[in-house]
């Protein structure tokens, strides 16, 4: 008996145990083989359960999908740890012997580069779920390069325009967390910061995973400026927030972030994020203006009744498996080609009103919230912790060009 | 830089530093006794946050949470020295540390499986909440709070080792083992308290550490390589050392994240290579130890 | 120094008495130890779920092996490992991905990137002993680590290299594609073998007894006339070697390399590695390699929680089996 035997009759095993779990995989019941998308997602470590909520949203989308359709998808989970290389291992382990025809999902900027490499050189589809700019990019992207979630370009812009258009002064500092997403970010209000003539008074780069940021205060309390733009990710983002309520800082400065992270909300209380501006992607409270919002909530609810409402990054799950279902029904079928062609020029609306890929860079042109964490007495309910303030447009005019991207038109 | 800015840079350094010596403290204990390394301390530290958040939960007192965290941490590192450690003296200083390290491992998933993977609120108590005016500035109430306690922890730990029987048989033991237990001293005994004393500490790190970092299932691995870089700069098993070693270190971060703030973590990491470079058994190692 | 009496060193030629057919098969096994380990991984990926596991098992277990090489037969615990792996994958993937380099030029440009670092960081680290030598080679990995991590432009700093391509290898006129999982482990494995083939001559090498007589007692090595610290040095360097090597073939493996491969927790893996296996053993770092990466990829299929069932495993192999598998298993076969 070979362990690939074993290994066999263990992922049976598992499959079961999925299934009493609350997300089951859907098994296919049709002759056909199933559309298989592969979907490495952190389900270990600090972003479990975040990772979780996509796992959930995305079979969602699979059951969109599955209604009706007489070839079935199926997703395929596999945890990446959080770690490119797991991750590059996972992409191959999908393609090269679970045989997936797509593949979506990760939560930072280098697992989803890693996945990108792997999946573009063997000629699969990838539709990714986290921020970067670099994705976009010529020297990263192919043609099998898709990305639904926001990028930073676009989601620095829409915050900064909203935030230093509504600042009391002029004066706005910066703490970025010194890698590839607090740079992407950084540039996106500068940007922005220049045409609306704010004065930069200072930058500080603080090491990624830093826990005490309290050496950092002084020098931007000395500034004196008007906004504070924070840009770090996951509990560096609680940590930085509860500080800095400890310093003071929210009395002498508007603490403004590009994400807002309602899952960190949830996990370190409430206080810490009081009046705290922000950017997403998503949140619940779109359903009164949107359709299919509402049809994504209702779906949520139904079948995760103890869940309460989806989170912005289960949201990114759905909408990323939902983008190239859409493609395959578009299509007509699942081939590479085809479903290329089909997502390039479909309009659709997952989850927060219409989307499409933009042909260059295929990134996903979309509409951007701006959040105010409300304050704790405001609150009707345990769910009820952002206020939309603005939504800015879907609209090609707020991406980086295809030029600046080093596309060839 | 003003000089009201150079002290409150040097302040927040300090308090900083405040836990880099609390972690280090239980560290530099358990390896200058029991020459173990002892790699779950992190993971002590985590639990110490998780209990306290627990006991405040349940309690609502944060002081009785205070208490309540060593015993707890204190009695959990004496059953893991007793059944894992304690089997594996005399075997040289890698196994340990190769099973304080899987022992870490089970100590986090275990919280993960029982507490979620989330983490969890832990408010500064009202009372030690807002700001004090020191003069120059305005300091969080709860950051010199912990530099107090910090300092009376201390004093109570020179106590315990100075002034009690147990404490001079620690310290005979640091000095001479074979010497201690031709004496009739039933040494296991002194190991167990001093492993749960060094643990406890840590757990009580955790809680204090609570309200400014939250409280998170991964947040003892960076704790784990600071309270290295402190033990190692200050001297392995010098409580001196690593006294003098978590304040220094806590400074050159503050002024480190003023000057260059992207380098504010490696430069923990420069100046323990340096001191390692020029001084390899630390600023108050004893020669000879492992030599 | 620290004692190691309890670990089974490389088991000696002959040795009379015991059960004359378990003592045949046992000499057999350790004369031909290069062949047999070869043959081992040739069927190796038939016995892996995936093909991509099997190559990583060969990676990891040739890194182990060096490492190997200082902890298991010197007696020096390093926490820096990392930095030589990193450095051997940075070193070959920089100049494909930036440069255009063919790969027969990168790939021994990562081994000596990786040597040049042992270099200088074995001298540093070979003046201490003990502890200290673990925490010098952590202190200097990590700095490697920041190092690398800042510089952006040439390293893709946090966001890890992309573009290490190598779609197609052109060998005296066969085409072989990098792509297909089967052709791609071969050609590692060829890699791999010649490895395995020298360290074996190492080992059998008077250098390799100079070793074996520092770690068992150094000062009566030094009293023999040895260079103790030179020794030391030495040996850390042909590490680092092995390690960058292994380094190298990541980097070719998965066209990428993740910062991650710098981290300290890379450095504690190979370390979990090698222990699992049987330290001061052949071929027990593969063994621990191929149990550790199938465990963690088997139990991850299963439950988030695998760090659970790693933290157990190595509890459980410290008190129990402090030789490794390997090592228990060669401990209890040997006549």
């Amino acid at each position: 008996m070979s362990l690939r035997l074993t290994r066999r009759s263990l992922l049976a095993g598992a499959g079961a145990a999925a299934a009493a779990s609350p997300f089951s995989f859907s098994i296919a019941r049709s002759q056909e083989t199933p559309i298989k998308i592969g979907f490495p997602v952190p389900l270990s470590g600090p972003y479990s359960s975040e990772a979780n909520d996509q796992v959930r949203c995305a079979q969602l989308a699979i059951d969109w999908f599955n209604e009706g359709a007489s070839r079935k998808a199926e997703l395929v989970v596999r945890d990446d740890k959080l770690n490119p290389g797991e991750a590059a291992t996972r992409a191959l382990e999908l393609i090269e012997s679970d045989k997936v025809d797509f593949l979506c999902g990760s939560l930072s900027a280098s697992v989803q580069l890693s996945v990108n490499q792997v999946a573009s050189k063997r000629g699969v589809i990838y539709n990714s779920i986290s921020q970067s700019d670099t994705i976009n990019e010529a020297s990263d992207f192919t043609k099998y390069t898709f990305h639904e979630a926001l990028n930073p370009h676009m989601t620095a812009g829409a915050v900064a325009r909203y935030a230093f258009k509504n600042a009391k002064g002029k004066k706005v500092a910066y703490l970025i967390a010194d890698y590839a997403y607090g740079t992407e970010m950084l540039r996106g209000f500068r940007n922005v910061a220049k045409e609306t003539g704010m004065e930069e008074v200072a930058e500080v780069r603080h090491p990624l995973g830093t826990t005490d940021y309290s050496t950092f205060f002084p020098r931007i309390q000395s500034a004196r400026p008007d906004v504070l733009v924070v840009v770090n990710f996951g509990r560096d983002q609680l940590n930085t927030l509860k500080q800095a309520t400890d310093f003071g800082l929210k009395q002498q400065m508007q603490i403004v972030y590009p994400v807002i992270l309602d899952t960190q909300r949830f996990a370190g209380g409430f206080a810490p994020f009081e009046d705290v501006i922000g950017g997403g992607n998503y949140y619940w409270t779109l359903e009164d203006e949107h359709e299919s919002a509402k049809r994504f909530n209702d779906a949520y609810r139904k079948k995760y009744p103890d869940q309460g409402v989806p989170s912005a990054y289960g949201a990114l799950g759905y909408a990323g498996v939902y983008g190239l279902l859409n493609g395959v029904k578009e299509a007509g079928g699942a081939k590479t080609d085809d479903v290329i062609a089909a997502m390039e020029t479909m309009k659709y609306d997952a989850y927060k009103g219409a989307e499409y890929f933009r042909k260059c860079d295929h990134q996903a042109v979309q509409s951007v919230l701006i959040l105010k964490a409300k304050a704790e007495d405001k609150m009707r309910d345990k769910w009820d912790i952002f206020e939309i303030v603005d939504t800015q447009p879907a609209d090609e005019q707020f991406l980086r060009t295809c030029e600046e991207l080093g596309h060839k038109a | 830089m003003t000089v009201d800015l150079f002290l409150l840079q040097l302040f927040t350094g300090l308090a900083l530093g405040s836990i880099f010596v609390l972690v280090a403290l239980g560290l530099s204990l358990i390896f200058g006794l029991l020459t173990i390394v002892n790699f779950a301390h992190g993971q002590f530290f985590m639990l110490g946050a998780y209990v306290g958040a627990f006991v405040l939960g349940m309690t609502g007192n944060f002081w009785l949470s205070l208490i309540a965290v060593p015993l707890a941490v204190g009695a959990v590192g004496m059953l893991c020295e007793r059944f894992l450690v304690r089997p594996l003296y005399g075997r040289g200083i890698d196994y340990p540390l190769l099973l304080t390290y899987g022992l870490g491992l089970i100590l986090l998933e275990t919280v993960r499986i029982l507490a979620g993977t989330q983490g969890i609120p832990f408010n500064t108590p009202p009372v030690l909440s807002g700001a004090a005016d020191l003069g120059f500035f305005f300091f969080p109430k709860y950051r010199l709070f912990l530099i107090a306690i910090t300092a009376i922890i201390l004093v109570a730990l020179w106590l315990f080792l100075e002034r009690t029987s147990y404490g001079l048989i620690i310290r005979a033991g640091a000095r001479d083992q074979e010497i201690v237990q031709v004496l009739g001293v039933d040494v296991g005994r002194v190991w167990l308290v001093v492993f749960g004393v060094g643990v406890a500490i840590a757990g009580l790190a955790g809680v204090l550490a609570a309200p400014i970092r939250g409280v998170f299932p991964e947040m003892g691995v960076p704790v784990l390589v600071e309270a290295f870089v402190v033990t190692v700069v200050g001297g392995m098993g010098s409580l001196l050392g690593a006294v003098v070693a978590g304040l220094a270190v806590g400074v050159t971060v503050s002024f480190t994240s003023f000057f260059y703030p992207e380098m504010a973590t490696l430069s923990m990491f420069l100046l323990m290579a340096l001191v390692l470079v020029f001084r390899p058994r630390g600023l108050f190692g004893r020669a000879g130890l492992l030599g | 120094m620290v004692e190691r009496s309890a670990t089974a060193g490389p088991p000696a030629r002959t040795r009379p008495g015991g059960p004359a057919a378990i003592g045949a098969a046992y000499d057999f096994v350790d004369r031909h130890r290069v062949a047999i380990a070869i043959l081992f991984l040739i069927v190796l990926p038939w016995l892996t779920p995936y093909k991509a596991l099997a190559v990583n098992i060969l990676i990891y277990g040739l890194f182990a092996m060096g490492f190997n090489l200082i902890y298991g037969y010197a007696g020096m615990l390093s926490f820096g490992h990392a930095a030589l792996f990193g450095l051997g994958a940075y070193g070959c993937g920089i100049p494909i991905a930036k440069f255009g380099i063919p790969w027969f030029l990168a790939l021994p440009t990562g081994v000596a990137v990786a040597g040049l670092a042992a270099v200088a960081i074995g001298w540093f680290a070979t003046r201490s002993r003990g502890i200290y030598f673990a925490m010098v080679t952590l202190a200097l990995s990590q700095v490697v680590y920041y190092i690398v991590f800042q510089m952006v432009w040439l390293t893709g700093g946090e966001d890890g290299l992309r573009g290490v391509s190598v779609p197609a290898l052109d060998i005296f006129g066969l085409e072989l594609s990098l792509l297909d999982p089967t052709a791609k482990y071969y050609l590692i494995l060829i890699a791999v073998a010649l490895a395995l083939w020298l360290f074996s001559r190492i080992l059998q090498s008077p250098f390799g007894a100079v070793l074996e007589a520092i770690r068992e007692n150094e000062k009566r090595a030094a009293a023999c006339g040895y260079d103790v610290n030179r020794t030391r040095w030495a040996a850390f360097i042909l590490s680092g070697l092995f390690s960058g090597l292994a380094g190298a073939l990541y980097a070719i493996h998965l066209s990428i390399v993740p910062i991650e491969t710098l981290h300290y927790f890379t450095s504690a893996e190979v370390l979990m590695m090698t222990l699992l296996g049987g330290m001061g053993t052949f071929f027990g770092p593969f063994v621990g390699a191929l149990v550790y990466i199938l465990l963690q990829d088997v139990v991850t299929v299963v439950t988030v929680h695998w760090q659970l069932v790693v933290g157990i495993l190595f509890v459980v192999l410290i008190l129990f089996f402090p030789r490794g598998i390997w090592g228990s298993l060669l401990h209890w076969l040997r006549p």
